[in-house]
């Protein structure tokens, strides 16, 4: 197992009067290789938890373990817990400064003190990871298209060679051909390098096609937790707390209300297919 | 003339080097012919980088062309004495909601418009009043924008640009940075400016759900027009969006590979309720 949560809490301003509990009792165990969305409503807690994944923010009450151990340990070494535990903010592409692509990539493993034939190493191989192409490493960053910005962006993060990668919203605001570009690249990390992916996403559609569990938060704590199926059954409750299922479960469930036969729990566009082809069959 | 109409409307981008030397050109509206009636509600689709903002500065005067002509409520933009009329009577709402607010109060955040523009103050306060009543703002009137969420933000800028009175509002992908509800809740505003207040609306966006609803859409790529039509028409060319690397609404997508697969199901469907019909006529 990769990250146990214990009763995790966390609270803004307390004390004041804008106190905030923007965590309450999380209790999660993260496996490795796992491919795990986080769905919720703007301020349901989803960036909050994610960050005290690789501890920048710390629970006011509980603990995190990480490979057993307790990560608010006075001799742990939180600065590796970062480099094992990626984080791709959202739009991360504001955070590229360097003056070429390679130089920008290389900032992060050259801050974990190694040397540079091995930064430069990684560098390469985390730009070749994205698919970038060799004759753009040069080039200053500024010029590329959003989902180019991106890629560079998720290479820096990869260069860190992290064990698990959490994404938040990694897709806003991209065309849809960038959105399909930057999720099939996740998925092909998480199946080639084997990277545990977490990532927050408000497309029900993306979440259904891509992760294998889904974690709903809801007012600071976990409302639901398993497969995208028995999740999006649940989607009566899911709007009521303004999330929604994916467009197809709602056809799903009304054509079987008229007497269809189909497959209530299918959520993506190709299950959705079959069931309705079979129930004709 | 219609309330937007462009002929041959071409805009190049030119990068100069420091010695002032041409570096590169790149041509962002490519011959552009449109010709949008007064209040309907149009959509443009497209890439980034395709030319949909481009086009939409044009409408507001924030750009000039490198040829072709551009008229705005039969004005033509490109006469300096029509630039000042062309902004009343074309607002914008741009992408980031945080970028277009100034004021530390919702209500005075929205009298800025028309104080600009020299309404007298009586009258200032009226608009205020109906603008956030439209978006359904009033409640958070005499509150800090800084506690709003990217919806509320977002609206308190559509009211801003209706407290202006415009003919025609430009929405360049209002809804990029919002969640699912932001979404839906500006989208409705735009919808019901356009059908009470009878606001000619163009709508930039690439959610293709966003679409299904306008009068008429127009497809952009590398500048050009590539496709125009109802939304069903659109919609109903699903390969041809698919070539361009262009989404189809996912009712639209079902319908389409559900046919492909031999069910008889008419083209060009755009919602659930409509593909439901259809399947259930299939028995």
């Amino acid at each position: 197992m990769s990250i146990i949560l214990d009763k995790v809490n966390y609270s803004y301003s307390e004390g004041t009067a804008y106190h905030v509990q923007a965590l309450k009792d999380i209790n999660l165990k993260i496996e490795d290789g796992e491919f795990i969305g986080i769905i919720g409503h703007t301020g349901s807690g989803k960036s909050t938890l994610i960050q005290h994944m690789n501890g920048l923010i710390k629970a006011t009450s509980g603990g995190i373990y990480f490979h057993g151990q307790d990560i608010y340990d006075e001799d742990f070494n939180m600065k590796e817990l970062r480099s094992r535990v990626g984080l791709v903010f959202q739009y991360p592409e504001h955070q590229l400064f360097e003056t070429t692509i390679f130089d920008d990539v290389c900032f992060g493993p050259k801050n974990l003190g190694l040397d540079k034939k091995t930064v430069e190493l990684r560098a390469f191989e985390a730009l070749r990871n994205v698919g970038f192409p060799h004759e753009l490493f040069y080039q200053p960053p500024f010029d590329l298209s959003g989902g180019q910005k991106r890629r560079v962006a998720i290479a820096g993060v990869l260069a860190m060679k992290p064990e698990v990668l959490i994404l938040d919203e990694p897709t806003a605001g991209l065309d849809p051909a960038g959105r399909d570009e930057i999720l099939g690249l996740i998925s092909q990390m998480h199946k080639e390098l084997g990277i545990t992916i977490i990532l927050v996403s408000h497309s029900m559609e993306d979440v259904a096609k891509y992760v294998d569990r889904i974690i709903v938060m809801n007012q600071g704590s976990v409302m639901y937790d398993g497969v995208p199926k028995d999740v999006f059954r649940q989607y009566k409750e899911l709007e009521a707390v303004g999330l929604a299922a994916p467009q197809v479960t709602y056809l799903m469930h009304e054509l079987q209300e008229k007497g269809l036969p189909v497959d209530v729990d299918a959520t993506t566009v190709e299950e959705a297919k079959e069931s309705i082809l079979a129930a004709f069959r | 003339m219609g309330i937007i109409k462009t002929k041959g409307l071409v805009h190049d981008f030119i990068r100069r080097d420091e010695d002032d030397n041409v570096e590169s050109i790149t041509t962002a509206l490519d011959h552009v012919d449109l010709d949008v009636k007064e209040g309907q509600f149009i959509a443009i689709l497209g890439h980034n980088g395709s030319g949909k903002s481009t086009l939409a500065k044009h409408i507001n005067a924030l750009l000039s062309a490198t040829e072709g002509t551009i008229w705005v409520d039969g004005m033509d933009v490109s006469k300096e004495e029509n630039v000042i009329p062309v902004r009343k009577s074309a607002g914008m709402v741009f992408q980031n909601p945080d970028n277009q607010i100034i004021a530390n109060i919702v209500e005075e955040d929205v009298a800025f418009g028309p104080e600009n523009i020299g309404v007298p103050t009586e009258e200032i306060w009226e608009r205020v009043e109906k603008s956030l009543g439209a978006v359904r703002m009033t409640k958070y009137r005499n509150h800090s924008p800084n506690k709003l969420s990217g919806g509320q933000k977002q609206r308190v800028a559509i009211a801003g640009v209706m407290a202006m009175e415009p003919k025609c509002i430009v929405f360049d992908e209002p809804t990029a940075m919002l969640d699912p509800n932001g979404r839906k809740d500006v989208l409705k505003a735009a919808h019901e400016l356009n059908k009470t207040k009878g606001v000619t609306v163009l709508l930039i966006t690439h959610y293709m759900e966003e679409v299904v609803d306008a009068d008429y859409v127009y497809v952009m790529e590398n500048g050009k027009i590539i496709m125009d039509g109802t939304p069903r028409e659109i919609f109903s060319r699903v390969e041809e969006l698919k070539a361009h690397r262009l989404d189809v609404p996912q009712m639209t997508l079902l319908a389409h590979e559900l046919r492909q697969a031999g069910l008889p199901i008419p083209n060009g469907i755009l919602t659930r309720e409509e593909l439901i019909e259809a399947i259930m006529k299939v028995k």
